[in-house]
C-alpha cells in the first residue's frame, strides 16, 4: 500500500526517448501519401459543409480525392520529421501532434473512401455527437469512480440500468423526465452495491464488476422478454425528448446543426463534462478525490475519509453513467431493445483509458468512437465494397495501441483497483 | 503542548502490539521512543495519530482526554508525524500536498493555490528548508521529501510532531540536518516525539527516552546512559551480538565484480562504476544507508536486474548476462531483503515454498511432475535441520513467525550445492534467537570454503560477520576496509568520505 | 518494463481472488441455492396469475400463495423437464433427449471456463475467451469448410486448428501484458471487438468463408461432414463428442494445475511473482505461456461451437460463452471438479430453455438465476451474513473434505 520512494537521485544516465511515435507517424505519412495519394483514386470529392435550408450556407468544397491523399501525406511527413528532431533531443511529441495526426489522416481516408462522391460533412459530424453521448457519459461515471480509485467495469451494467430504467419508467410515468430521474437513481443503486463491495467488503473490483453486468444483462432481458415484449405499447413506449436548437448557436455554419439541435441528453453532456474536469482539477473536492485514488494512506493521514470520498464518488458516477444510459433510449430512438447498450459499457471503459482518465481527452475519444460507428454506416453506402468492418475495428486498435503505451504512456491513478484495508 | 499516553493497548486478534503503555511528552522536549523492529513503537504512534483505535487506555493533551475518531481529530488537536514511509502523493505539487485536507480554498469550493504556496514558503523560509512548492514531489530528493511532510505537519500547527524511523533513508549529513531542524523546532516550544531504533541518534539527540520491547514499555532512560544499557534494555538481556569465528581461510577469488554499472527505473545510475572481489571462505560485507545502491547491486548479482555495463564473474564463469535461472543453477544462493515479498510465496506450504527456485529437474521434479515424495522427504529434513517451528509442512509460509520464515529461506538456499552466497538483510525483522542461528549458518558457509556477501545496513551485524568491509554512497563504493576499522571510519565512509 | 504496475495488478486480482477460490464447495452449494431461490421471487411476481390474486390478498391469501407456489413449481419443473428427465415424454428415448442437451450445452461452457480459471489461479482475468472462441472458431471453420481432408484426420486438423487459434490469441494478450505491464481485461475486451470485427470480414468476405449462395449477411457454410465432431449416443440425440473433449479438458486442466510442475509454477506467479522472479522464474514467459495454455482451453469451445455445427454460422458463434465462463469459473473456485460442476449446472440452464418457454415462463429467468448466484459467490460476506456463516479462517468440514480430495499440498 505505501509507496516506496524510490532512491535520490544519483548520477543520471543518458535517457532516451522512444522513438516509436516518430516511426509511427512516418508509417502513416506514407501509407497515406502513397496508398489515398499517388495510387489514389483520381475522382474528384465533394465536401459538403451545410445541410440545405442553413441560414448560412458554405458551398461545398470540391477537390480531387488523390490531391487530398498528396496533401496530407505530406502532412503527417512534416510532422514525423518534427518528432524525430524532438526525440533526437529527448523530447518527447506532444499530445496535440499525434491526435492532429490521426484526424488529418481520417480526412484522407474520407476523401478516398468517397472518391466521386459527397462527403456529408454535418451529418457524419452530427451523429457522431449522437452516439458519443452516452459513450461520453458513461466515461464521466467510469473516470469519476476510477479517479478515486475504484475500477468501474460495471458501466455497462449502468448504461443498460439506464437504458432500462428509462424507457420502462417514462412510459409508465407518461414522464420523460422522471424517467430520466428514475435511469439516474437506478444506476446509481448499481454504483452503490459495486462501492459497498468494492470498500466495505474488498471484494475485487474487476470481478464485482463483470458480476454486475451479468446481473443487469440477466434482470433486463428477463423483464424485457416477460413483460416488455408481451405489452410493450403500455409498458416500453416512452417516445424520446424534443430536439431543442439553441437559438443562435445552431445557426452556426458546419458544426451548429451537429452540436446545438439536439436533445436534452446531448446538453447535459456538455454541462457535465467540463463540469467535472472544474471539479476534478480546480477544486477541493477534485484535490481531495485524486489523492485517494493516488495514495489512500496519505489521504487518510490527513484526515480525507477514504472510504466516503470512493463510496460517493463512484455513486454519484453511478447518475451519470445512468443519464447516458438513458440517452441511448428516450435519448435516440425511445423503446428499450434487449441487451440494448450492447457492449458500449466496454467501449466507455476505453474511452476513460484513450482519454487518460481526463474529461477532456474522454471527450474526444468518445467522439471517435462515435466517428468510428457513423463512418462504417457511411462508407457501407457510399462504397459497399469497403471492409466496413475495419473501420469498426479502428477505435479498439487505437485503444490497443494507447493501453500497450506504444504512443507515449497512459498514467492510471495509482491506487486504481486497490482496496483500501486500513489497520 | 504536553502529551500523555495512559494505558494503552492494542490487539490485532492474538496478537497484542501494545500493552498498557504510558508515556509522557513535556511541552519543548524532544522525547525518544526506543525499540527494536516490530517492539510496537509505529502501532503506538499510529493509535496516537487516530489511524488506529485503542483498545484500552486513553490519550491526553494538556491534561483533557481526547477522542481521536481519524488523523483529522489527531490533527485538529495539534498533533502532526511523519510516517516512516512518506505520505505524500507523487504526482501532486509541493503545495497541492501540503494543503491536502486543509485547503484554502475561495468561492465554489475552488483551491487557492496561491495561498497554499505562500503557506509553503513561509515555513520553509522561517527554517530555512529551501523547497519550492511547485515542484512535483516525485521530483524531488528523499531527504527534501521529507522536509515537505514537516512543512506539512507544521502548517497545520502540530504542537506535538512524531517523527516515525525518520533517519532510515537520511544520509548522517541529512540526519544532521535533521537533527538540528528537531533541536529548533524543540527550541520554538514544539514536542518531539522520535521514534528510532538507532542507540546514536537518541543519545545525539532526545532529551528523555522510552525504551519499549514485545509491546511495553520496559522503562525511562536518559540519553546520557550507555549504549549497552540501551541495546540490552531494547532487546531484553544483555546483547552480544559478536559471532564465534575463525580466522578466514581464503581460496581462489570466488566472486569479481568489475566496472559494475547499473541503470535504475527513473534512469539514474543507481549503481555506479563498482568493482570489487570476493574470495571463497570469506564474508565480505557491504555496508550503507538504505537506498544508496545496495539493493540493486544485489539484484544484479542475482540477474535480477540487467546491468548497463561490466562484468560479473563467478570464478571463471561470466555471469554479467546471465538470467535468473542462470544464476541460480550457478550455484548462487540469494537471501533477499524482504522475504514475504521476494523470498518465499505466502500462501505456498512450506513444502511448496522449499522448491520454488528448483521446480526444473531432480530431487523435486520428476518429468513434468512434481515430486511429492521426495519433495516432502527433503522438506522434513529441513524443518528439522534448521530448527524451523511449525507443526507441519503443510503449513502456509504466512502463518510462520518472521523468524521461522527466514529460517525457511536460509534453509532452501544453504541447502544447495553452493558457490556463492548474497545475504540481503539477512536478519531484519529475525527474532534474537534466530539472529544467533541464522548468523551461525551464514559463518558455517564461511567455513566451509564459500565466498559470502552480506549487504546490511545493520553495523553491529556487519562489523560482527563481515571480514572485510565495503561502503555504498550513491551507488559507488567509497572503500573496502578491514572488519577492524572503527565505526567512526565506517560512518564517515557511509557519508561519502573515502577511507 | 514497467514491474510496479505488474505487481500492482497481479496483487490486485490475488487478494480478493484468495478469498473466492478459497470458498470451497459449501458457498457455491448456498450460493446456487440463493439464486434459486432470488430466482423463484422473480417467477412469483411476474405470474399474472399471482399479481392478480394479490389484489384480494387480504380476503382470500390462500389464493395468492397457490398461485405463487405453483409458478415457482411450474417454472422449476420445466427446467428439470427441459434439463434433466422429460417424464411427459412420450418415449424413453425422447425422455432423456433432456440430459444429453445439458451436456451438449455444458461442453464449451467447461471448457472456455477452463482457461478462465487457468488465468486466474495464475493471478490474471481472462476476459477474452469470447475473442479466442471467434478466432480459433475462425480457423477451424476455415479447415472444415474450405479444406478437404480424408476422414478422421479432417477432424483432427480443425481441432487442433481451432485450440492452436485460440492459444495464439490469448498468447498474444500474455505478450503483450509481459512486454509492456499493460492490464489484460482492458486488452483482452479490446481483442475481443477486434476478434468479432475480423470474423465478420471473413464471414462476410464471398472469397474468405461466406456461404456459397448466400445473401448480404455474413454468414459460413456447414463444416463438411469429415470435419464435424460426430454425434456421440446415435442419431437420436445431437449431444457429439464436443462434451467428450470438455471432460478430456477437466482431467488435463487437473493434472497441470495439481500434478505438474508447470502449474506449480502458473500458481507461484499467481500468488507471488516477486517471488517468482526471485526464484529465477521468468515471470514475463509465464504469462505468456498461461495465456496460451488458457486460450487453448478455450479453444476446445471453439471446436465445440465450430465442429459441433451441422448449419453454416454467424459471427456470433461465441454466443454468450466468453461471458458465461467467467461465471462458471468463479462458481467452481477454479478448481477441476468445481468447474465441471458448475458447467454442467449452467449447461441445464441453457437445455432448459426451451420447456420454459413452453409454459409461457421466459427463460431468460436463468440468466436471473445465475446472475444471482455468481452475485453470492462474488460476495463472500454477504452469503457469510445470510447463513450467519462463520469468518473464513475456519474452514469447514466440507472445504477441508474437498481440498483433500482434489488439491494437494493444502494451498490453492
Amino acid at each position: 500500500m505505501s509507496t516506496v520512494v524510490t532512491p535520490g537521485l544519483f548520477s543520471q544516465a543518458d535517457v532516451t526517448v522512444s522513438k516509436r511515435t516518430s516511426y509511427l507517424l512516418g508509417f502513416f505519412a506514407l501509407l497515406v501519401f502513397f496508398a489515398f495519394g499517388i495510387f489514389g483514386k483520381a475522382e474528384p470529392v465533394a465536401f459538403q459543409w451545410s445541410k440545405e435550408g442553413d441560414a448560412i450556407h458554405l458551398p461545398d468544397f470540391i477537390v480531387g480525392s488523390n490531391v487530398v491523399g498528396i496533401v496530407v501525406g505530406s502532412l503527417l511527413a512534416a510532422a514525423s520529421v518534427v518528432s524525430f528532431l524532438l526525440a533526437r533531443r529527448r523530447r518527447a511529441t506532444p499530445m496535440w501532434i499525434t491526435v492532429g495526426t490521426g484526424l488529418t489522416a481520417v480526412v484522407a481516408l474520407l476523401a478516398w473512401i468517397a472518391a466521386g462522391d459527397t462527403i456529408p460533412f454535418a451529418f457524419i459530424l452530427g451523429n457522431a455527437v449522437v452516439l458519443a453521448v452516452p459513450l461520453a457519459l458513461g466515461a464521466m461515471g467510469g473516470i469519476m469512480s476510477e479517479r478515486v480509485g475504484v475500477v468501474n467495469i460495471a458501466i455497462e451494467g449502468q448504461l443498460l440500468t439506464g437504458a432500462f430504467l428509462a424507457a420502462v419508467v417514462g412510459t409508465l410515468s407518461g414522464n420523460l423526465y422522471v424517467g430520466l430521474a428514475a435511469a439516474m437513481v437506478g444506476a446509481a443503486l448499481l454504483s452503490m452495491v459495486l462501492a459497498a463491495f468494492a470498500i466495505v467488503y474488498l471484494v475485487d473490483q474487476i470481478i464485482v464488476g463483470v458480476v454486475l453486468n451479468v446481473l443487469v444483462l440477466g434482470i433486463t432481458n428477463f423483464f424485457y422478454s416477460q413483460v416488455l415484449s408481451n405489452d410493450g405499447m403500455h409498458t416500453n413506449f416512452p417516445g424520446t425528448f424534443d430536439i431543442m436548437p439553441i437559438p443562435g448557436l445552431s445557426s452556426i455554419p458546419i458544426l451548429g446543426h451537429a452540436l446545438f439541435e439536439s436533445r436534452i441528453t446531448t446538453y447535459l453532456a456538455y454541462l457535465i463534462i467540463p463540469a467535472l474536469w472544474f471539479v476534478l482539477f480546480k477544486t477541493r473536492l477534485g484535490l481531495r478525490a485524486r489523492s485517494v485514488g493516488e495514495h489512500p494512506l496519505a489521504a487518510d493521514t490527513v484526515g480525507i475519509n477514504v472510504g466516503r470520498t470512493r463510496f460517493w464518488w463512484v455513486t454519484i458516477g453511478g447518475l451519470v453513467a445512468g443519464l447516458g444510459g438513458a440517452a441511448l433510449t428516450i435519448g435516440a430512438v425511445g423503446a428499450f431493445g434487449r441487451n440494448m447498450s450492447g457492449g458500449q459499457g466496454f467501449i466507455a471503459l476505453a474511452v476513460v483509458i484513450l482519454g487518460r482518465w481526463h474529461p477532456f481527452s474522454a471527450a474526444a475519444a468518445a467522439l471517435l468512437f462515435g466517428f468510428s460507428i457513423v463512418l462504417r454506416i457511411w462508407a457501407n453506402q457510399v462504397s459497399p465494397d469497403f471492409p466496413t468492418d475495419f473501420i469498426t475495428i479502428v477505435p479498439y486498435v487505437v485503444t490497443l495501441i494507447a493501453v500497450i503505451g506504444f504512443v507515449g504512456r497512459v498514467r492510471a491513478p495509482a491506487a486504481d483497483g486497490q482496496p483500501y484495508i486500513k489497520g | 503542548m504536553k502529551l500523555e499516553l495512559r494505558g494503552i493497548t492494542k490487539r490485532f486478534g492474538s496478537l497484542v502490539a501494545n500493552d498498557h503503555i504510558d508515556l509522557v511528552v513535556n511541552s519543548g522536549e524532544i522525547h525518544s521512543l526506543l525499540g527494536e523492529n516490530g517492539a510496537g513503537k509505529s502501532t503506538l504512534m499510529n493509535v496516537l495519530y487516530g489511524l488506529y483505535q485503542a483498545d484500552e487506555g486513553e490519550i491526553l493533551l494538556d491534561g483533557t482526554v481526547q477522542h481521536f475518531k481519524g488523523p483529522g481529530d489527531a490533527m485538529a488537536a495539534g498533533i502532526g508525524m511523519v510516517h516512516q514511509h512518506f505520505m505524500l502523493i507523487p504526482v501532486f505539487t509541493v503545495a497541492e500536498n501540503v494543503v491536502l485536507g486543509n485547503e484554502p480554498t475561495g468561492p465554489l469550493g475552488t483551491l487557492n493555490l496561491d495561498e497554499a504556496r505562500k503557506r509553503v514558503r513561509e515555513i520553509s523560509d522561517r527554517f530555512g528548508f529551501d523547497i519550492d512548492p511547485d515542484a512535483l514531489v516525485e521530483d524531488l530528493p528523499v531527504g527534501a521529501q521529507q522536509r515537505v511532510e514537516i512543512i506539512k505537519a507544521l502548517a497545520r500547527d502540530a504542537k506535538v510532531l512524531v517523527l516515525d524511523e525518520p533517519t532510515a533513508v537520511l544520509t548522517p549529513q541529512e540526519t544532521d540536518e535533521l537533527m538540528s531542524i528537531m533541536r529548533g523546532l524543540a527550541k520554538s516550544g514544539t514536542s518531539i516525539v522520535f521514534i528510532t531504533h538507532k542507540l546514536r541518534e537518541v543519545q545525539a539527540v532526545a532529551d528523555r527516552i522510552t525504551v519499549i520491547r514485545l509491546g511495553a514499555v520496559v522503562g525511562e532512560a536518559k540519553p546520557s546512559e550507555s549504549a549497552e544499557t540501551l541495546a540490552s534494555m531494547m532487546v531484553g538481556r544483555a546483547v552480544d551480538l559478536a559471532v564465534t569465528k575463525h580466522k578466514p581461510k581464503k581460496g581462489n577469488i570466488g566472486l569479481s565484480v568489475t566496472n559494475l554499472t547499473v541503470v535504475g527505473d527513473r534512469h539514474n545510475k543507481v549503481v555506479d562504476d563498482v568493482s570489487f572481489e570476493v574470495h571463497a571462505g570469506e564474508v565480505l560485507a557491504i555496508a550503507g544507508v538504505q537506498g544508496n545502491g545496495q539493493t540493486e547491486l544485489a539484484e544484479a548479482l542475482v540477474g535480477l536486474r540487467i546491468p548497463s555495463s561490466g562484468t560479473i564473474h563467478l570464478g571463471e564463469l561470466d555471469i554479467t548476462h546471465s538470467s535468473v535461472r542462470e544464476v541460480i543453477d550457478a550455484g548462487v544462493g540469494y537471501i533477499p531483503e524482504d522475504r514475504s515479498k521476494d523470498g518465499l510465496v505466502g500462501d505456498f506450504t512450506i513444502a511448496e515454498n522449499v522448491m520454488i527456485n528448483r521446480s526444473y529437474g531432480p530431487p523435486f521434479a520428476n518429468g513434468l511432475q512434481v515430486d511429492f515424495a521426495s519433495r516432502d522427504r527433503i522438506t522434513d529434513q529441513l524443518i528439522k535441520d534448521y530448527d524451523v517451528r511449525t507443526p507441519s509442512r503443510e503449513t502456509l509460509a504466512k502463518k510462520l513467525s518472521g523468524g521461522n520464515q527466514q529460517k525457511v529461506v536460509v534453509a532452501r538456499e544453504l541447502s544447495r550445492d553452493l558457490n556463492l552466497l548474497i545475504a540481503s538483510q539477512p536478519t531484519r525483522g529475525v527474532d534474537v534467537g534466530s539472529i544467533e542461528f541464522i548468523h551461525e549458518r551464514i559463518v558455517a558457509t564461511r567455513d566451509a570454503g564459500k565466498p559470502v556477501v552480506i549487504i546490511s545496513t545493520e553495523l553491529d551485524e556487519v562489523t560482527a560477520l563481515a571480514d572485510r568491509i565495503a561502503v555504498m554512497f550513491r551507488g559507488r563504493i567509497v572503500g573496502i576496509v578491514d572488519a577492524t576499522a572503527s565505526r567512526e571510519t565506517l560512518g564517515r565512509m557511509m557519508a561519502g568520505a573515502t577511507a | 518494463m514497467s514491474t510496479t504496475t505488474e505487481q500492482a495488478t497481479t496483487s490486485r486480482v490475488n487478494s480478493a481472488m484468495k478469498e473466492i477460490l478459497a470458498s470451497g464447495a459449501s458457498r457455491a452449494v448456498l450460493s446456487v441455492f440463493l439464486g434459486f431461490v432470488v430466482g423463484a421471487l422473480f417467477m412469483v411476481f411476474s405470474n399474472d396469475a399471482f399479481l392478480q390474486s394479490i389484489q384480494y390478498f387480504a380476503a382470500k391469501p390462500g389464493d395468492a400463495l397457490g398461485s405463487a407456489w405453483t409458478a415457482i413449481a411450474d417454472g422449476y419443473a420445466a427446467l428439470f423437464r427441459g434439463s434433466i428427465y422429460n417424464y411427459q415424454a412420450a418415449n424413453p428415448v425422447a425422455a432423456f433427449r433432456p440430459i444429453t442437451e445439458t451436456l451438449r450445452f455444458a461442453g464449451p461452457l467447461i471448457a472456455a471456463a477452463l482457461g478462465v480459471a487457468l488465468a486466474f489461479r495464475v493471478g490474471l482475468f481472462n476476459i477474452g475467451a469470447s475473442g479466442q472462441i471467434l478466432f480459433g472458431a475462425l480457423w477451424a471453420t476455415w479447415i472444415s469448410t474450405r479444406v478437404t481432408l480424408p476422414w478422421g484426420i479432417h477432424l483432427i486438423v480443425a481441432l487442433l486448428v481451432a485450440i492452436l487459434g485460440a492459444a495464439a490469441y490469448g498468447a498474444i494478450v500474455g505478450f503483450l501484458k509481459a512486454r509492456t505491464g499493460a492490464h489484460e481485461v482492458i486488452v483482452t475486451i479490446m481483442m475481443n471487438y477486434i476478434a468479432a470485427g475480423i470474423l465478420t470480414f471473413f464471414f462476410r468476405t464471398p472469397e474468405l468463408l461466406r456461404e456459397a449462395d448466400g445473401g448480404g449477411t455474413p454468414k459460413s457454410d456447414a463444416p463438411a461432414v469429415t470435419a464435424q465432431l460426430p454425434v456421440l449416443l446415435g442419431p437420436e440425440y445431437t449431444l457429439h463428442w464436443g462434451f467428450v473433449l470438455a471432460i478430456v479438458g477437466v482431467v488435463t486442466y487437473w493434472w497441470i494445475m495439481e500434478r505438474s510442475t508447470m502449474g506449480y509454477r502458473f500458481r507461484m506467479v499467481g500468488h507471488n511473482p516477486d517471488a517468482a522472479r526471485t526464484a529465477g522464474i521468468n515471470v514475463e514467459r509465464t504469462f505468456v505461456l498461461a495465456m496460451a495454455v488458457s486460450g487453448a482451453f478455450v479453444g476446445l469451445a471453439a471446436a465445440n461451437q465450430a465442429l459441433g455445427a451441422r448449419a453454416g454460422m454467424t459471427p456470433d458463434i461465441d454466443g454468450t460463452i466468453g461471458f458465461d465462463a467467467i461465471t462458471v469459473a468463479l462458481l467452481g473456485s477454479s478448481t477441476a471438479p468445481g468447474v465441471l460442476l458448475a458447467g454442467l449446472l449452467f449447461g441445464a440452464f441453457k437445455a432448459g430453455a426451451p420447456a420454459m418457454q413452453a409454459i409461457g415462463l421466459s427463460p431468460e429467468i436463468t440468466g436471473v438465476v445465475q446472475g444471482f448466484i455468481v452475485l453470492f459467490i462474488a460476495a463472500p460476506p454477504l452469503v457469510r451474513a445470510i447463513f450467519r456463516l462463520p469468518a473464513p479462517q475456519k474452514t469447514t468440514v466440507v472445504a477441508d473434505w474437498w481440498r483433500g480430495i482434489f488439491s494437494r499440498g493444502g494451498a490453492k
